[in-house]
């Protein structure tokens, strides 16, 4: 049994926020230096020349990689043999206050979606998973809104073929065009439910993007790369860095498919305890 | 690359073609979602706006707030076509150019075609880059809305594609 304090989760939480927010996954920059180095259009490199410069100025200047810093979400795996001492909910959205405040990040939060008030810093929204073991892994997600407006989910028969489901997400990153900030990363979640499909579409986020770890991602990323939407929307090879897959059983009767669009600048940072 | 100074001129306007790239210095104003709503409330209730609009250039932005010792946070452009059902009445109003990213939508490449207007692009994701650009910044109307209030930039040499002529010739057709 481990004993963790939720002041000490607060902390970590409000340190990620700023690691995320200011500087950018490093298998992200590399997925965006391989796209530099393989574009041949001028437009497209110069605008991806652009996104590395940019991501080397917050980084260094200690300012957001965007304005947008997004929603944050915050994965909690919290392994059965760990006592959490204090609020956890609270030590969650205390410390993404404080980060945010700390790392000059904006407020976009409002904390009614009907009325829209005043913009603040939280509540986040908090994914738990039960692991085994004794450790705890926190992640945070900022999640910009230009692209998670993009996001769809479809519920397949399940006797579909594979090319239905690939239309179905090459159609929906054609669909998002320039608007979402391309050279975009998709993640997809299939199985599950409904809500858990589009749980794992998120999570496929956390994983590296230009590693391919199927058949199935593979294809779609050389299928995306060819729409032509490039960088900014404005034509290349480049529209897509990554394609991630996470998958989970489904019930008989149906194949839930989950499509989550990260902008070019995905962020996330994680710590375990 | 060509350069231009506000306030702008409806004849260098119409010289801008589709695709060209131009850096802008002078005075733009931040404008999104809640500022357009409001914006074209007033005008429809003929009130005056809290700036007047004539002239100006929009930009879709929500900066993130200035560390100590800087003018501004990261500053880059956000989707154009949730502004798109309100834009026709802020060109009528006299609005000559937007900065955002991505297409536009419904009546308002028909409006900036009336109106003689220009959309620009920026580039999309690159808010800390962008902020090397503002040599001035100061918050002028709506302050509740936090980072969607109306604020005043002064840029210099800020990096623009424009992306809608006056023509109505859209980069993404």
């Amino acid at each position: 049994m481990k004993v963790i304090s939720a002041n000490k989760i607060k902390d970590v939480i409000s340190g990620l926020c700023i690691r995320a927010n200011l500087v950018l996954r490093k298998d992200v920059l590399s997925g965006l230096k391989a796209a530099y180095s393989k574009e041949t259009k001028r437009r497209a490199k110069d605008i991806l020349k652009a996104i590395i410069n940019n991501a080397d100025i917050a980084r260094r200047e200690k300012l957001a990689i965007c304005q947008d810093t997004g929603l944050p979400v915050v994965f909690l795996e919290i392994g059965q043999d760990v006592k959490i001492i204090g609020d956890l909910r609270r030590a969650v959205n205390k410390g993404v206050e404080e980060g945010y405040r700390r790392g000059y990040l904006r407020n976009s939060i409002i904390s009614n979606p009907l009325s829209r008030s005043r913009p603040g810093y939280s509540p986040v929204v908090i994914h738990t998973e039960i692991v085994r073991g004794n450790k705890l892994k926190i992640i945070v997600l900022p999640k910009g809104f230009g692209c998670e407006n993009k996001t769809q989910l479809k519920m397949f028969n399940p006797t579909a073929k594979i090319s239905e489901i690939e239309k179905f997400i090459v159609d929906l990153v054609e669909s998002a065009g320039p608007d979402a900030c391309p050279p975009y990363i998709v993640g997809v979640g299939i199985g599950g439910t409904a809500d858990y499909a589009m749980f794992l579409a998120k999570k496929a986020l956390l994983k590296p993007v230009t590693r391919r770890f199927s058949k199935l991602e593979a294809d779609l990323l050389r299928k995306i790369n060819k729409l032509n939407i490039g960088p900014m929307g404005l034509g290349g090879e480049t529209t897509c860095l990554g394609v991630n897959i996470e998958t989970y059983p489904t019930h008989i009767a149906g194949l839930p498919v989950a499509v989550n669009i990260s902008c070019h600048a995905l962020r996330s940072a994680a710590k375990t305890l | 690359m060509k350069r231009i100074n506000t306030p702008l001129t409806k004849s260098e306007i119409e010289r801008l073609k589709v695709g060209e790239e131009i850096l802008l210095s002078g005075i733009i104003y931040t404008a999104r979602d809640q500022v357009h709503k409001r914006l074209v409330e007033a005008i429809n209730k003929n009130k005056k706006t809290p700036i007047d609009l004539k002239g100006q250039i929009i930009y879709y932005c929500g900066p993130t707030p200035a560390p100590r010792g800087k003018i501004i946070g990261s500053c880059g452009p956000t989707t154009s076509s949730r502004m798109d059902e309100f834009t026709p009445a802020l060109l009528k109003k006299g609005v000559l150019a937007m900065i955002g990213k991505g297409r536009r939508f419904g009546q308002v490449i028909q409006a900036i075609k009336k109106y003689k207007a220009v959309y620009f692009l920026t580039y999309a994701g690159c808010g800390a880059l962008l902020s090397k650009y503002v040599k001035k910044n100061e918050s002028v109307a709506y302050k509740d809305l936090g980072p969607e209030a109306i604020y005043k930039l002064e840029v210099r040499d800020f990096p623009l594609i424009v992306g809608i002529d006056t023509r109505g010739r859209s980069i993404y057709d």
